[in-house]
């Protein structure tokens, strides 16, 4: 058994936990970093690669970038906080240079800044956090929070995955909550980490949620692999199987086009063909990791016609996550406080997909906000006796965990069900997935040791695709990822939702005064 | 998926095993690291840059390469090992691979596209 004591604990290792050690380190408090996977390589940042929301500090440029992204947002984002996070991560990107990331030089020798290379980034945020005297636990993850007899997030407990499943535990004065969304296992890239665990525990202490019906993000990938990486097919054309030629609107508009025909059965196809020539190699030196599978694979996208499929990214570039009750991202749970991807990114991207630049700079902005608001909270303050809370798929049990994740992917990952909802195809899913929840919680779920942790993550998909659809249910409308049947986006939809609850999930508007 | 561990490049540094973040690794009885949970590999590349001698082939796939498969040919993929560490610029002499990046020339590209509504 290890046992560990800190002020302040992160649970995950992606960029929002990294600057979530560094911030509360640099606050004074003892921290433990414990990630699922390795802190450097763990999600999909470290795969995938950030571009930012990146805005020098000019304050008519900014008051534009805000306005503009607002509407952008189907207008549930929150111009307050954008404007904080622009500001924050302006920042934090100045000491990310002091650091000595390497950014890019552009043609004119001018730095640019507004993007950064996934594996360089992780691997300088890994080294900084580790100089920093944070003690990171990697193949860590954790399975239950810890709660004192008032509720507060105490720390938590989970399992060494490479020690054989050894159990550990750390006593803590405030839990940062950076494990990322949840993508399902669909296998996009970099994502089958994300798999909902933190928002499970966090909501087994009572924490509740928003924008979970904007879980609908999926993205093209090479149907060989999950790389889901967008910004290059801005230069594609779509074909047929037969070689025809796929009109599109736009480059946007494509990606549902695409969408409505793989939801048909049919087979597309795409060429990087609208790329000039002379960019080829700056495609390349942008975004090498959508190019190696390719390159891989024996396909010269700009030359061969290559098939895609439509890969779901779930709540990890959708925006839903836990709500956030202050400036320092706390939440409904006292000591608890939630970052990056796990929590929701509607304050920024609102109704739309948090991928492409929110997502990268929220992660930075919040990681510091709630690394600074647990060290304030976390240091020096007394422990008293606490209990690991929450028992979903941890008692022993029958169920088979790869088939509890199959049944969840069966109502989560088909275009037909997720992306074109249907109310009757809602009621349905969750028809199957409250019977599921049913039996996970009365059945349990089999594993010991190691395997614990597929049992609790396959116990964390199914709460989440209950609230992704809950959520999608009660938004009668369509705004942003979220379309239901052809409904139009209706005046009195223009607020947020909040879900909560496990064996009973229930979903409400946002208080009035929680969306100021 | 990751599909080859080489034993004539691998030095045993156990790296692969610290940084795959789905833990696909096990470390064998020989000393060199087994593929030990492919289906659990997310075929993100991390452990071929991470490999300081080159050692680990990730096909493009994201299952398993069939039978037979050039992908699982270490002598027909000589040339394909460390090819993720080289892009990223990782390694003895090697600039990193984000001063080439050219990200901006396309967000600004998407950001200004005249767009339908």
């Amino acid at each position: 058994m290890i046992e560990l004591d800190a002020d302040v604990l992160v649970l995950g290792g992606g960029p929002a936990g990294a600057w979530a050690a560094l911030a509360a380190a640099g606050a004074g408090a003892r921290v433990v970093l414990a990630d699922k996977g390795y802190c450097g390589t763990s999600g999909p940042t470290a795969s995938g690669g950030n571009n930012l929301w990146y805005v020098p500090p000019d304050a008519g440029a900014r008051e534009r970038a805000v306005a503009e992204r607002f509407e952008q947002s189907a207008r549930l984002a929150d111009r307050r906080w954008m404007s904080r996070v622009v500001d924050e991560t302006y920042r934090r990107v100045d000491d990310l240079a002091a650091f000595g990331y390497p950014f890019a030089i552009d043609d004119d020798g001018v730095e640019r800044r507004g993007s950064l290379q996934g594996p360089e980034y992780m691997k300088r945020m890994r080294r900084r956090v580790h100089r920093s005297g944070v003690t990171i636990l990697d193949h860590h993850p954790a399975l239950r929070l810890l709660a004192d007899d008032a509720g507060t997030a105490s720390g938590a407990s989970g399992i060494a995955r490479q020690k054989g499943g050894e159990a550990w535990t750390v006593h803590a004065g405030a839990v940062v909550l950076a494990t990322g969304g949840c993508a399902f296992l669909s296998g996009a890239f970099g994502t089958n980490v994300d798999t909902g665990d933190g928002h499970l525990m966090a909501a087994e202490l009572g924490a509740d949620l928003s924008g979970m019906e904007f879980s609908a993000a999926y993205a093209l990938s090479p149907a060989h692999g999950a790389h889901t990486k967008g910004l290059m097919m801005q230069f594609a054309t779509y074909y047929t199987a037969g070689g025809e030629r796929i009109d599109v609107p736009d480059p946007l508009g494509a990606r549902l086009q695409v969408a409505e025909l793989l939801a048909a059965g049919r087979k597309v196809f795409a060429r990087l063909d609208r790329a000039p020539a002379e960019l080829h190699q700056a495609m390349r030196d942008a975004q090498p990791n959508y190019f190696l599978p390719l390159d891989k694979a024996g396909i010269d996208p700009f030359r061969d016609r290559y098939e895609v499929r439509m890969v779901l990214e779930g709540t990890v570039r959708g925006t839903g996550g836990l709500r956030v009750t202050g400036d320092d991202c706390a939440t409904a749970v006292p000591g608890l406080y939630a970052a990056g991807d796990v929590a929701t990114r509607e304050l920024v991207s609102g109704a739309v997909s948090g991928g492409g630049a929110y997502n990268g700079a929220w992660a930075i902005s919040s990681g510091t906000w709630a690394g600074r608001g647990a060290a304030l909270f976390g240091k020096g303050r007394r422990r008293p006796r606490a209990r690991a809370a929450g028992s979903a798929g941890l008692g022993p049990g029958r169920l088979d965990a790869a088939a509890v994740v199959r049944a969840v992917q069966a109502e989560m990952l088909p275009l037909d069900r997720n992306l074109f909802r249907t109310r009757a195809g809602l009621r349905a899913s969750l028809a199957s997935l409250d019977v599921l929840w049913e039996r996970i919680t009365s059945e349990g779920l089999a594993g010991t040791g190691r395997e614990r942790l597929r049992a609790r993550s396959a116990a964390a998909m199914a709460a989440h695709a209950r609230w992704c659809y809950r959520a999608a249910l009660a938004r009668e409308e369509s705004r942003g990822l979220h379309r239901l049947e052809d409904l139009p986006a209706l005046p009195r939809f223009e607020h947020r939702l909040v879900t909560g609850g496990l064996d009973d999930p229930w979903t409400a508007a946002e208080p009035r005064e929680a969306a100021a | 998926m990751i599909e080859v561990v080489s034993a004539d490049r691998c030095v045993q540094c156990d790296v692969c095993i610290k940084v795959c973040p789905t833990d696909v690794f096990d470390r064998g009885p020989d000393g060199l690291p087994a593929i030990a949970r492919q289906g659990d590999c997310q075929t993100c590349f991390m452990c071929e840059a991470h490999c300081p001698t080159d050692a680990l082939y990730v096909a493009p796939f994201s299952g398993p390469a069939p039978a037979g498969s050039p992908h699982t040919d270490e002598a027909a993929l000589a040339g394909a090992f460390g090819e993720y560490r080289r892009i990223v610029g990782w390694g003895r002499g090697r600039t990193p691979g984000s001063r080439a990046d050219r990200n901006h020339i396309f967000t600004e590209r998407l950001r200004t596209a005249p767009r339908n509504p």
